[in-house]
């Protein structure tokens, strides 16, 4: 049911994307791809987050549940990082001829950032399953959201010795119906990052109760 | 002091202790005793706290500074000396009169004249009496020996038994052995894994 | 206080095992100086001051690296981790300690590597020098709470670069700032930034890279 109703939502935000958004005036047709772009970095941001919530739980409480959904959360986000990171080339290309800009700081952060959560996953399996790859897993997932808005710091201060910033930043002036698609399309990506979550934690659940039934009737 | 009920360890799927109950009072002498695998040092990992149980319950009434612990490694630096060991463990330990306490054991364990010595350059059996003599550096009331006598000399396992014998009913010891006979007399309890 | 105390004995541990065995400072020297020499001719007639710089930066990183490989081999060798973290001591003292001791390495190797970078390249100014030792911090404190994970790992050396790099960008960015840019007061506060808030997570968070 979830499912359905994300899917319905991401058709309207596309319908209300494509054709009701009225286009914008200096970037053209490319600039419809914004209101996926960055709804897609928020959502993996938020993806992030959670990620870290649930493993300051699971170092304060303990229990494989939270484990399991920070790894999920984190999984995610990696997701729809590589997916602001796609999104984000096709953008640049679109609007200014190149597939990848060192100018738009959330591209370089989200390339920092997807760097960072690909270790997190080569870190979490070349350790045992166990208390240690859960707690070893967990204060990576928060060295990840302290490294967050560092970084962004960082970025915006590199800035001064390594290309000026020349084009405007993103999120350019919305109209009302703009902001209308810009929203839908966030809550229908938001939806659909929540649905991928809770379908791929049951999964997940399922493999490890199979699993545990295997080893008790072994 | 220690109290277990169904204490098992799981790592993933692979079972390492199968649930277990385990009760042992203060002053007691538990043997421990099993085959290869049957989960012996991971019961007693669970017991010092080198691990958290994955399922049952496991209290042990005691806490790090007063628990002794000799594993399958010695647990030591390997550049360092004897002297240099014990006295960075007597500081971690809070041990009183240090000095005296580590000459003392060093002197007891046959290791006087090698104190100065690397423990790289030792036997496997001097590595195992030195690995003995941090486990009770600071006089712990729960002793936790894994399979002492294995990497243990003739000589050092002459000074071991004559050490349980004295520690037998002052201290709580909990050993796990391949060899029940040399510790039977002390026993007050014994738990067998499958 | 007895906290410190334990620190201390912790750090003098690994100064006296380094003194004694006398290989990774002498590797981590020959790399930094290897690699400036490469970076000579890596770089073509006509690259910037600032170029340069940003390469020391390069190599300064990466030799740490190195030394953060080996960080926590003597515990591994005959078990001491396991006896370290027996001990009643905080076991935050553990991280402190071994991070005090990599910092003196590091420090040890900038005392070479910074004057040869001079000889070398071109003169550092003190923003530059005091960015190296705010960074050397950040270096420290992540790098061997890092290095502590990755022995936890199956592929240890393997892995800790790739868990180290995104870590240390930021750091790269506040040292080549401050030696490059006209304002390096701010770099400088974003270098004692990132220590600030990264050394007191590393703190806090150690015990539970080490337990289970």
């Amino acid at each position: 049911m979830l499912a359905a109703l994300s899917a319905a939502l991401v058709g309207l935000a596309i319908v209300l994307s494509f054709w009701v958004a009225p286009e914008d005036a200096d970037q053209g047709i490319s600039q419809k791809i914004f209101y996926f772009h960055v709804p897609i970095a928020l959502t993996a941001y938020a993806c992030f987050g959670w990620g870290a919530w649930k493993a300051l739980r699971l170092l304060w409480k303990g229990g494989d549940r939270h484990d399991l959904e920070s790894y999920v959360a984190i999984h995610q986000g990696t997701i729809f990082g590589a997916l602001t990171l796609a999104t984000g080339s096709i953008w640049a290309k679109a609007s200014w001829g190149h597939w990848w800009v060192w100018d738009s700081n959330q591209l370089v952060l989200f390339l920092v950032l997807f760097l960072f959560y690909s270790a997190y996953f080569m870190l979490r399996f070349s350790i045992e399953e166990g208390p240690r790859r859960a707690n070893v897993s967990a204060v990576y997932a928060l060295f990840g959201v302290a490294l967050i808005p560092v970084s962004f710091f960082a970025i915006r201060l590199a800035e001064d010795f390594i290309h000026p910033t020349t084009f405007t930043r993103d999120g350019p002036q919305m109209t009302g119906t703009m902001f209308l698609a810009f929203c839908v399309s966030w809550v229908a990506i938001t939806l659909v990052a929540y649905t991928l979550y809770r379908v791929e934690l049951l999964g997940k659940r399922l493999d490890g109760n199979l699993r545990e039934l295997r080893e008790a009737l072994s | 002091m220690i109290h277990g009920r169904s204490v098992e360890k799981r790592y993933g799927s692979r079972r390492a202790l199968r649930p277990l109950d385990l009760d042992l009072a203060r002053g007691g002498f538990l043997v421990v005793t099993g085959a290869n695998g049957s989960g012996k040092t991971t019961l007693l990992r669970l017991v010092v706290g080198l691990a958290a149980p994955s399922g049952g319950s496991l209290e042990v009434h005691a806490e790090r500074g007063v628990l002794g612990y000799l594993g399958h490694e010695p647990l030591l630096y390997r550049d360092l000396t004897a002297l240099e060991n014990l006295d960075l463990y007597g500081r971690l330990y809070r041990v009183p009169q240090r000095r005296e306490r580590i000459g003392m054991l060093l002197e007891r364990y046959g290791l006087w004249d090698v104190r100065a010595e690397r423990v790289a350059a030792y036997s496997r059996g001097m590595t195992q009496r030195l690995a003995l003599c941090r486990a009770l550096l600071h006089e712990p009331e729960l002793l936790v020996l894994d399979e002492p006598f294995t990497a243990l000399d003739a000589e050092g396992a002459a000074l071991l038994d004559r050490q349980l014998t004295e520690l037998a009913g002052a201290a709580t010891v909990l050993v796990t052995t391949h060899d029940p006979e040399r510790v039977e007399q002390l026993a007050t309890a014994r738990v067998a894994l499958a | 206080m007895r906290y410190f105390g334990d620190v201390a004995a912790l750090a003098r541990k690994d100064l006296r095992l380094e003194l004694r065995a006398r290989d990774t400072l002498p590797a981590m020297l020959l790399f930094v100086l290897s690699t400036l020499v490469v970076f000579h001719f890596a770089l073509p007639t006509g690259a910037d001051e600032v170029a340069a710089q940003g390469l020391l930066w390069v190599a300064l990183v990466f030799t740490a690296l190195l030394g953060l490989a080996r960080a926590w081999a003597p515990e591994r060798d005959g078990g001491a981790l396991e006896g370290l973290v027996l001990a009643p001591s905080d076991r935050s003292a553990i991280w402190l300690g071994k991070s005090a001791a990599v910092f003196v390495f590091l420090g040890l190797i900038e005392l070479v590597a910074l004057p040869a970078f001079a000889l070398f390249f071109s003169p550092l100014q003190a923003e530059g020098v005091a960015g190296a030792l705010l960074a050397n911090v950040g270096i420290c404190a992540v790098g061997t709470l890092l290095a502590a994970m990755a022995a936890a790992s199956r592929t240890r050396e393997l892995i800790l670069p790739l868990l180290f790099l995104p870590l240390a960008i930021p750091l790269v960015v506040g040292g080549v700032g401050a030696s490059v840019s006209t304002e390096p007061g701010r770099y400088l506060l974003f270098l004692g930034l990132y220590d600030a808030v990264f050394a007191i997570l590393c703190w806090a968070s150690f015990e539970y890279v080490v337990s289970e």
